[in-house]
């Protein structure tokens, strides 16, 4: 059977203005096919929030030199990852100064900002955006073949030889097209924040840091028997805290997001660094958290899924990225999309350019080498044990505690690691686990 | 930390109403409903998961053992029916086009 021609409005479409649209919309249209880059909220980033550090390093290829008109908050020169237990922390601090220098590591920066100036480098690419328009469904062709996209909009179908799927976590697109069959609640956690306002003085001083200089806290444990973890960074003039918490834990117990991060707030290794802070934003969003499990089919006939929509964001305890993940996935879409156009086949074997990139960059890399962990570090035990027995630990080997003798730190591990409930064969196997997982 | 400490410093900052706290993000209110929950299914669900995981409290248990609820300021997160174990009970969409939702400082 064959279809009347239909006429294309564009090469390809792009559903989804966030990180990984808008490099999808800059990579094909510098590769000079044209292209539509739709987005459902009123700007690009009006519907994003996310912890708040970005790593662009991958922006390199895209937008050299990124770093002198990107909207950044802080660069961050320090990482700290904090182990709270009921009443105590254990605080590994890493700092490079270097990091607040061209060319740079991460920056905080809002993502209203930052999503809105990355779309601005794919319109001055070429690439024509259309804000306030949610795509409703993919559109086929009597032979199913994908054809485009329709949108809310009035006469409102788009048609176009491929569709890039970068529309987030919750892809429509991607369970539509039937390449996402689950939705599998213990896959994703739910993240909630506070944008928290204080002089930009306070700041400085309370997390050590001067001019435009940033922290990146990760926590573990503080998230009120919930797995999950936590998360504090610094803005100019606030500091973004927040928590992800595991979704199916969360609804089987009685303590509600907000009041989580009310006891998160009250810890007391935390309450100094935001104390009379005033709430100036409260947010959400989910995480697709589960990594290469649940990773759906990334290409069709026509079709490219990239970014959260295929669940490539990076949640492995210490690293909680996904923005990179995302613009490197769509740019690579993006690239492999114009190859399909150039050589005039769209089917899955065209685009598949797209995966052979993944394969051999971090993007899937990164996921490949760190499969086990995001299991690891929300299971029962690294959540519920480990935090007691690692604060308990460190706590008696620096309590002095005359006139009774230091004891040694093999019976200080043992009776903590007792006192906590864990067995040693289980202790094994996790820092197994966590040595070849994080190796 | 004596307990006395911890209670001056808990007043530090007062912990803010459910409204207030909504109040500081802004919903741009489509007279449509993007999300609608059936009250017949909810009435047998004993779980409740979307009561406590709703980020924006939506889900309010009613005397009559139904579930009461507004979709006006929603965070179009997707927590609800990722939770929600009841086949057809929340029937899920994102708001038209230019609605709903507004981050600034996320
Ligand atoms: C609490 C939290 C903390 C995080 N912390 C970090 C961090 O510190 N660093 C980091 O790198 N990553 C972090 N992440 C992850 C990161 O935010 C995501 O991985 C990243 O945003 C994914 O980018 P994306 O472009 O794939 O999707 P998104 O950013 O979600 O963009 C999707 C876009 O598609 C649009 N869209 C969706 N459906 C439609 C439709 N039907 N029609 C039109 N438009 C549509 C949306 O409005 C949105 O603009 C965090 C996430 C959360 C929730
Ligand atoms: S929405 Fe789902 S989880 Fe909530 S009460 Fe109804 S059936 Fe139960
Ligand atoms: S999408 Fe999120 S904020 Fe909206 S009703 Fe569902 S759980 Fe609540």
């Amino acid at each position: 059977m064959t279809n009347p021609p239909v006429r294309h409005d564009a090469d390809i479409i792009v559903v989804g203005a966030g990180p990984a649209g808008s490099c999808a919309a800059i990579a094909a249209a510098r590769a000079g096919r044209s292209v539509i880059l739709i987005e459902r909220g009123p700007f690009p980033g009006s519907k994003n929030m996310y912890g708040g550090v970005v790593y662009p390093r991958i922006l390199d290829e895209l937008v050299p030199s990124w770093w002198e008109t990107m909207p950044v908050q802080r660069w961050v020169v320090k990482r700290s990852t904090m182990l709270l237990s009921d009443t105590g922390a254990l605080n590994v601090d890493f700092r490079a100064n270097a990091w607040g220098a061209p060319p740079y590591n991460g920056a905080t920066a809002y993502r209203p900002d930052f999503d809105n100036w990355l779309a601005n480098h794919a319109v001055e690419a070429g690439a024509r955006l259309v804000c306030s328009t949610t795509v409703t469904g993919l559109l086929r062709d009597s032979t199913g073949r994908i054809q485009g996209v329709s949108t809310d909009r009035p006469d409102g179908d788009l048609h176009a030889p491929i569709v890039i799927a970068c529309d987030g976590v919750n892809s429509f697109l991607a369970k539509e097209s039937g390449l996402y069959p689950h939705t599998d609640a213990s896959n994703f956690t739910l993240g909630v924040k506070e944008t928290l306002a204080l002089p930009k003085h306070v700041i400085d001083e309370r997390f050590g840091v001067r001019d435009n200089q940033g922290v990146d806290i990760e926590i573990l444990g503080g998230t009120s028997g919930v797995n999950g973890g936590g998360f504090i960074y610094t803005n100019l003039d606030t500091v973004a805290l927040g928590v992800v918490l595991k979704l199916p834990k969360l609804a089987a117990q009685q303590k509600r997001p907000e009041q989580i991060i009310a006891e998160l707030k009250r810890h007391p290794a935390v309450a100094p660094l935001i104390e009379g802070a005033e709430v100036k934003e409260y947010s959400a969003h989910v995480i697709p958290e589960a990594g290469l499990e649940m990773m759906p089919t990334m290409v069709a006939d026509g079709m490219l899924v990239a970014g959260d929509a295929a669940a490539l964001c990076l949640a492995a305890g210490i690293w909680l990225e996904g923005v990179n993940f995302a613009m490197a996935s769509g740019m690579y879409a993006g690239q492999a999309a114009a190859e399909a156009i150039a050589k005039n086949d769209v089917s899955s074997r065209g685009l598949s350019g797209y995966t052979d990139r993944l394969e051999k960059t971090f993007v899937l890399r990164d996921h490949k080498k760190l499969r086990k962990v995001p299991h690891l570090v929300l299971s029962d035990r690294v959540q519920h044990k480990y935090p007691a027995f690692v604060a308990g630990v460190v706590e008696r080997v620096f309590r002095v505690d005359n006139p009774h003798p230091k004891p040694g730190v093999r019976r200080i591990v043992r009776e903590e690691r007792k006192k906590a409930g864990i067995g040693l064969l289980d202790l094994l196997r996790d820092g197994w686990t966590g040595m070849r997982g994080f190796g | 930390m004596s307990p006395t400490a911890r209670i001056e410093r808990d007043s530090a900052w007062p912990e803010i109403s459910f409204e207030e706290r909504i109040g500081t993000a802004e919903f741009r209110i489509h007279e449509k409903a993007h999300i609608t929950v059936n009250g017949d299914s909810c009435r047998g669900c004993t779980t409740r998961e979307c009561v406590v995981a709703c980020p924006a409290n939506l889900f309010v248990p009613t005397s009559d053992g139904g579930i009461l609820f507004n979709y006006e300021n929603c965070f179009e997160c997707g927590t609800c029916y990722l939770v929600c174990n009841k086949e057809g009970a929340i029937s899920w969409t994102y708001p038209e086009g230019g609605y709903g939702i507004v981050f600034h400082r996320t």
